[in-house]
């Protein structure tokens, strides 16, 4: 086994794990490339199978190719889509190009829609991959147990999560007080009213995710690959928050080269991101509040 | 390249952040430049330069984002690249060093040679041991600080060896080095001529990695079944990862405790060519020639091979981190490979500490405190001597939500009946309830096996 195998039978060791763990189980799709991994490991786990619906918070910000390829990958291997957005800030016009600062932009379009869509306060919009529709689903039961594709390598307070890492009734996160893991076994267990946010690619670097992608031959989003501007993206979020990078990568093959002996070698995957440094440690507050 | 995750522990102050980074910079292994600038950064505040300052200015990168990670961090020698697992010597930490050690293929113990073995020192060697980390050294730190005296290593190497002893672990290596000078870290020095033995980075270049073995006998604890029906998909797969061994279509395998077999029929797997066999460490899947209901958690062996031991009692050595002590007679689950079960503690043989090692007749195991105890299970599970394999021979202790104990099994014991069991627990009822279920299931699984046989070939 290589360390691409190891990575990999260790996240589907994850995956099946919360799939027997916890009856109401989602996945977040960001449509980025770790959560289109995690959910190509979920295919190699189950067979081909996706069994849990895909979450995906919709900021109305997003880059208008991510909502094209998203809508398409989920008919191509019949998902269980799931939209949740923050319609209310939308429709008052609370955001970062109306003027709110950055934070409390994400803190509404982000982290808020997805606290409410998760628990099922607020109404998710379903596509039907029987029926080939969009229907709306109305308090719809709270997932206890959400699948997140977070990377301990990238930024610091990733680095303190456990694999399966409890939220309490207001979505939040003490990194402090988090009971141990050992060897396999997680926490599997959890009290009414909480949920499990599980993390089957912590151990993944930026380097293995382009690894696996071009091992695999996985249908990666083509934002992240130079379109013949010398732009690419190596992160994606909402396009007011999310500049392209300059590169000349047209593949994987290039990103990886890219990122052990080129330009990126020693830069941080997020730079990019504007909200990352926005104050000091504006992640980890983001994140102690529930954001991913 | 090759990869070895280790650990380094050891009490507060004995010197771990100073060996880390004189590791990182000696093997070249810092971002370009980083060596200067803190070493500048400290002759512009008139501070002496420590190469601890080092994992704190990579910390500080961290958090502005830039990709190294100070709970693990990365060096490389000539043979391969390691991942350093944080393991905080606090007290406080305890659990995140041993949720940090439990993931480690080897470990260097850290010691401080002027103030000896302290309380952490031993805590540690404990934890290592009962973790199953049997690639130990024990580095004695600070040596420039005792004059690189070799009878002050002697004492306390024998000093902490008859410790270990006394845990069951022999300590094959003790190495004298000073962190801060770069003595016997990556090339022997001078100031301990008396010292033979290997240095820091030849004794990590000399453990082996956790590799397959390819003669062990197969074993795989059932995770799952599926039976997705979506695309008219038909199969059955029994799904799980291999903990030793290999397994073949066609073999013929034994479900423990239920005793039930069959062939296997196919291995199943999605974006790989057809696969004819799986080995130890693989994810997989794989289909039966007849249909039978088993349930998950039991361990998958070849009727060929030999037997994992199966019983609801066993001796086990334990630490407890749980916030309430483990008591007697309480119910708790308990999971071993992918089994869980409801268990309870039948005897408490003795509580090691520490400090006084032995202490018989405890009522209950105390938060950070190791014990010989005795469970017993309310079902029949298949399980294994941790000395003889140890990923079916470790086990966790959930209280309430969370998980409060890990232990290793040292003894299977005769079962107990489930009758007696029953006379003894009002929890029992509850448990009851969960084996009747089983054998509801089962009826449940022969009248659909009877009525939809196309479900079932």
């Amino acid at each position: 086994m290589d360390h691409l195998d190891r990575l990999e039978a260790q996240s589907i060791y994850i995956l099946r794990e919360a799939y027997r763990s916890f009856p109401n189980l989602a996945m977040l799709w960001s449509i980025g490339k770790d959560s289109t991994v995690l959910l190509w490991l979920t295919r190699k786990a189950f067979f081909s199978h996706v069994p849990y619906p895909l979450v995906h918070i919709d900021t109305a910000f997003k880059i208008p190719e991510m909502i094209r390829y998203r809508d398409e990958i989920a008919i191509q291997w019949d998902l269980n889509l799931v939209v949740g957005q923050n319609k209310e800030a939308l429709a008052k016009g609370e955001t970062f190009v109306n003027g709110l600062d950055r934070l409390s932009c994400c803190k509404k379009l982000k982290s808020d829609a997805l606290k409410y869509t998760l628990d099922g306060t607020w109404a998710r919009r379903k596509w039907n991959p029987y029926k080939k529709v969009w229907e709306d689903e109305l308090n719809g039961a709270p997932y206890t147990g959400v699948i997140v594709g977070v990377r301990a390598d990238e930024e610091g307070s990733r680095s303190k999560e456990r694999v399966f890492s409890a939220r309490d009734e207001k979505s939040e996160w003490d990194a402090s007080t988090q009971p141990p893991e050992l060897w396999n076994q997680y926490k599997t267990d959890f009290a009414p009213g909480t949920h499990v946010r599980i993390h089957p690619l912590l151990e993944w670097t930026e380097l293995n995710i382009w690894e696996y992608i071009e091992r695999e031959n996985i249908p990666i989003i083509n934002l992240y690959f130079n379109q013949g501007n010398g732009k690419r993206y190596r992160s994606l979020g909402c396009y007011p928050c999310t500049a392209p990078v300059d590169s000349e990568a047209k593949n994987p093959q290039e990103i990886i080269t890219e990122l052990t002996s080129g330009k990126f070698k020693d830069i941080a995957e997020r730079s990019g991101r504007a909200q990352d440094k926005d104050g000091g440690g504006t992640l980890e507050a983001l994140r102690k509040e529930g954001y991913m | 390249m090759q990869r070895l995750n280790i650990v380094i522990t050891g009490h507060v102050d004995h010197g771990k952040s100073t060996l880390i980074g004189r590791l990182l910079a000696d093997t070249d292994s810092l971002p370009q430049g980083k060596l200067e600038s803190v070493k500048k950064m400290c002759e512009n505040n008139a501070r002496p330069f420590e190469y601890a300052f080092l994992l704190d200015a990579l910390a500080d990168e961290q958090k502005q984002g830039i990709t190294i990670d100070s709970a693990r961090v990365f060096f490389q020698s000539k043979k391969r690249e390691y991942i350093i697992i944080d393991a905080p010597g606090h007290i406080e930490f305890l659990k995140n060093m041993i949720s940090g050690a439990s993931r480690a293929e080897a470990a260097l113990l850290l010691i401080d040679a002027k103030e000896g073995v302290a309380e952490n020192s031993k805590r540690h060697g404990m934890l290592l041991s009962l973790l199953g980390i049997k690639q130990v050294a024990i580095v004695v730190n600070k040596m420039d600080l005792v004059n690189f005296s070799e009878v002050a290593f002697n004492k306390l190497r024998i000093e902490y060896s008859e410790y270990l002893a006394t845990l069951g672990v022999k300590a094959d290596v003790f190495i004298p080095i000073s962190a801060r000078e770069g003595v016997n870290l990556i090339e022997h020095s001078t100031q301990t001529a008396w010292y033979k033995g290997p240095t820091v980075l030849e004794v990590l270049d000399s453990f082996t990695s956790v590799e397959e073995k390819a003669n062990e006998d197969f074993r795989m604890p059932l995770q799952d079944v599926y039976k997705f029906t979506r695309d008219n998909d038909d199969r059955r797969i029994y799904a799980g990862t291999v903990t030793s061994g290999e397994l073949h279509v066609n073999d013929e395998v034994i479900f423990y405790p239920s005793l039930k077999r069959s062939r296997v029929a196919s291995i199943e797997s999605f974006n790989t060519p057809v696969k004819s066999s799986v080995k130890e460490s693989e994810a997989v899947g794989f289909t039966l020639q007849t249909q039978i209901y088993v349930r998950n958690g039991e361990v998958v062996a070849r009727a060929d091979q030999s037997a994992p031991k199966v019983s609801n009692r066993f001796e086990a050595n334990l630490f407890w981190l749980g916030a309430k002590p483990l008591e007697l007679d309480k119910p708790y689950k308990i999971k071993i490979g992918s089994a869980q079960s409801t268990i309870y503690l039948e005897e408490i043989k003795r509580v090691i500490d520490g400090d006084t090692l032995d202490r018989a007749d405890e009522p209950s195991v105390g938060r950070h405190e190791a014990a010989c105890v005795v469970f017993r299970v309310h079902d029949l599970l298949a399980m294994e001597l941790f000395a003889e394999n140890q990923k079916l021979g470790r086990f966790v202790i959930v209280d309430e939500f969370d998980i409060a104990g890990g232990g290793i099994i040292t003894e299977v014991l005769e079962q107990y009946t489930n009758r007696r069991t029953k006379s003894l627990h009002v929890n029992d009822v509850l448990v009851d309830k969960a084996s009747s279920n089983a054998e509801f299931e089962e009826e449940l699984f022969a009248l659909l096996r009877k009525h939809f046989p196309h479900q079932f070939h």
